[in-house]
């Protein structure tokens, strides 16, 4: 059995655990720079918010239904992620981290206990202990059980934890409340062509003939239909495959016309992409720079600028990188634009040795050194403590929005929740 | 005149590959103390038994003095530990955070302050009292 523990209404129950008033109000969480909603809670929902929705094109919901406005604070909702998959782990050994707010479970050995109890068990353990609301759904494949993770939250009678039925006619019934579209894998755009088919729901998809789905769509296709049939055609992945790219990128709070805010940014970008990569453990053998104007802009100027640089022997050093990155941007600017977006991508990743250059002078161990401690004081001190001048010195305009972001409740001492006693 | 290129060690014979000679050369006397050798102690050890249920909260105001708890007070607070009447914890009143000892009176249970200004609240039914977590620790700067 695998079972799929998801989140309910995640970085909304984030905020809620903190802020206890917004209990029974609808909530919204709003992308990086307040731009869309990408998080409602359950009132949110019913006052007709859409996910993904702009976030001026609500401003009159917001007002008539008093929604609660949050920019997104991805430091508290990982921190929180954190301890919903260590409350888990407590319950079961095996577990895969799917997204911030998704957890694959291995039942398979614990399958001699009674796993919709131990499922129960887990969901209340996890809301005591994190305050964070979970829904449970098991059965026999991952694709089953996503699929049963979605009637555990639609269905009240589940009360949160829907153990899929082995056998028909009950078996046959759940699969057929399920729209074709909301099967794991399938997406709005095989959706459309599967209902096109006379496939309307998860049951239609499992009864069809897979050899058809895999000449029809592709091989992922016919073994989305396998699981739904029951057959294992996914373990759960332990670690995640190394990563090919490594991109830090953003959109400009206000657009940038200037050539040192946009230097300072991409800074910003290099030194922010260099420390995620040694946190990895990883070198990186070129890097990328790109900046853009706003495409929805129709009546501004358009440009798209960047450049690519390699490095032998590969590196993870701050100011290797950052240097390449500052004459890449120097080259890709183009002044009188109003630019949107920038960013640096670091690719050719590696995971382990460095392959040393013949003509090599740098002194690595020395290099090393000095990143760690740099690395050491950032974490300690907080993110930014120690950094290249280049990446500026006082707050600018191309900085995110973040207008209504709560504290960083768990990780920074200076922003604990307080206690009136 | 040619570049000179500089001597770069071997793959695998890099300075820092060398095994690491941990304890002491019998050149003196054995350092009495090797047998002895133990961890430092680490004070989440013995504060925390549940780190993901483990949360540091800031107390607020002067009505817990009497249990010890001062304005500024660091609290460590466990969602895992039960509330049983005479703890102290963190309860949600209508919606907002408030430290009380935790008492079982003749009406039922009631959220106590510890000082002599502040009245207890009963928690019954006409106010919407919920807890949060419970005080196992707070640190205090003395």
């Amino acid at each position: 059995m695998y079972a799929l523990a998801d989140c309910n209404n995640f970085y909304a129950s984030c905020e809620r655990v903190f802020e206890p008033k917004l209990e029974g109000r609808p909530v919204v969480v709003l992308s990086n720079n307040d731009g869309c909603v990408v998080a409602r809670s359950q009132e949110a929902k019913d006052a007709g918010i859409g996910m993904g929705e702009p976030a001026f094109k609500c401003r009159d919901r917001f007002d008539r239904y008093q929604v609660v406005v949050r920019s997104s604070n991805y430091t508290l909702y990982d921190d929180m992620s954190r301890r919903v998959v260590r409350s888990i782990l407590e319950f079961v050994p095996d577990v895969e981290i799917y997204s911030i707010d998704e957890v694959f479970l291995d039942l398979r050995p614990l399958n001699h206990l009674d796993v919709e109890s131990l499922c129960r068990t887990i969901r209340n353990r996890v809301k005591q202990w994190t305050g964070i609301p979970i829904s449970i759904g098991i059965a026999s494949t991952k694709t089953l059980a996503k699929l049963a993770n979605r009637i555990a939250k639609k269905d009240p009678t589940a009360q949160g934890v829907f153990q899929l039925p082995e056998t028909d006619p009950d078996r046959a019934l759940a699969l057929d409340s399920v729209d074709v579209g909301d099967v794991w894998g399938v997406g709005s755009r095989w959706g459309a062509k599967l209902r096109g088919l006379g496939i309307r729901s998860a049951l239609d998809l499992a009864r069809m003939p897979t050899d058809d789905l895999r000449k029809r769509f592709n091989v992922v296709a016919q073994r989305t239909a396998l699981e739904l049939r029951g057959l294992v055609c996914q373990e759960l992945e332990d670690v995640a495959p190394p990563r090919k790219t490594l991109v830090r990128s953003r959109s400009f709070g206000d657009m940038v016309t200037d050539f040192e805010q946009m230097s300072e940014a991409i800074a910003n970008h290099a030194v922010r992409a260099a420390e995620k990569l040694r946190h990895e453990g990883g070198t990186a053998g070129q890097v990328s720079v790109f900046l853009s104007t706003n495409r929805f802009r129709d009546d501004l100027p358009q440009y798209h600028g960047g450049g690519t640089a390699a490095f032998l022997p590969a590196t993870a050093s701050t100011p290797i990188i950052l240097r390449e990155a500052m004459r890449l941007t120097r080259f890709a600017w183009r002044q009188g634009f109003h630019y949107k977006k920038a960013g640096v991508m670091l690719g050719d990743l590696s995971f382990g040795e460095i392959q040393g250059g013949l003509f090599d002078t740098r002194d690595h161990p020395r290099d090393d050194r000095l990143m760690a401690a740099l690395d050491e004081v950032n974490r300690k001190m907080g993110a930014g403590t120690l950094r290249p001048a280049a990446t500026g010195v006082t707050p600018k305009g191309w900085r995110m929005k973040r207008e209504h972001c709560s504290p960083k409740y768990t990780t920074c001492w200076r922003e604990l929740p307080r206690v009136q006693t | 005149m040619l570049p000179s290129i500089p001597y770069a060690p071997a793959p695998g014979a890099s300075p820092l590959s060398r095994p690491l000679l941990a304890g002491t050369v019998q050149a003196g006397f054995p350092s009495p103390a090797d047998d002895y050798m133990e961890r430092s102690l680490d004070l989440n050890e013995e504060l925390i038994h549940r780190p993901h249920a483990t949360f540091f909260l800031r107390a607020a105001g002067h009505s817990m003095v009497g249990a010890g708890i001062h304005d500024g007070d660091l609290l460590i607070v466990d969602r895992a530990a039960s509330p049983q009447p005479g703890l102290v914890v963190v309860a949600i009143v209508d919606g907002d955070f408030t430290l009380k000892r935790l008492s079982q009176t003749d009406d039922g249970l009631a959220l106590e302050a510890e000082h002599p200004n502040y009245r207890p609240v009963s928690v019954g039914e006409e106010t919407d009292v919920r807890i949060w977590g419970v005080v196992t620790f707070v640190i205090h700067r003395p």
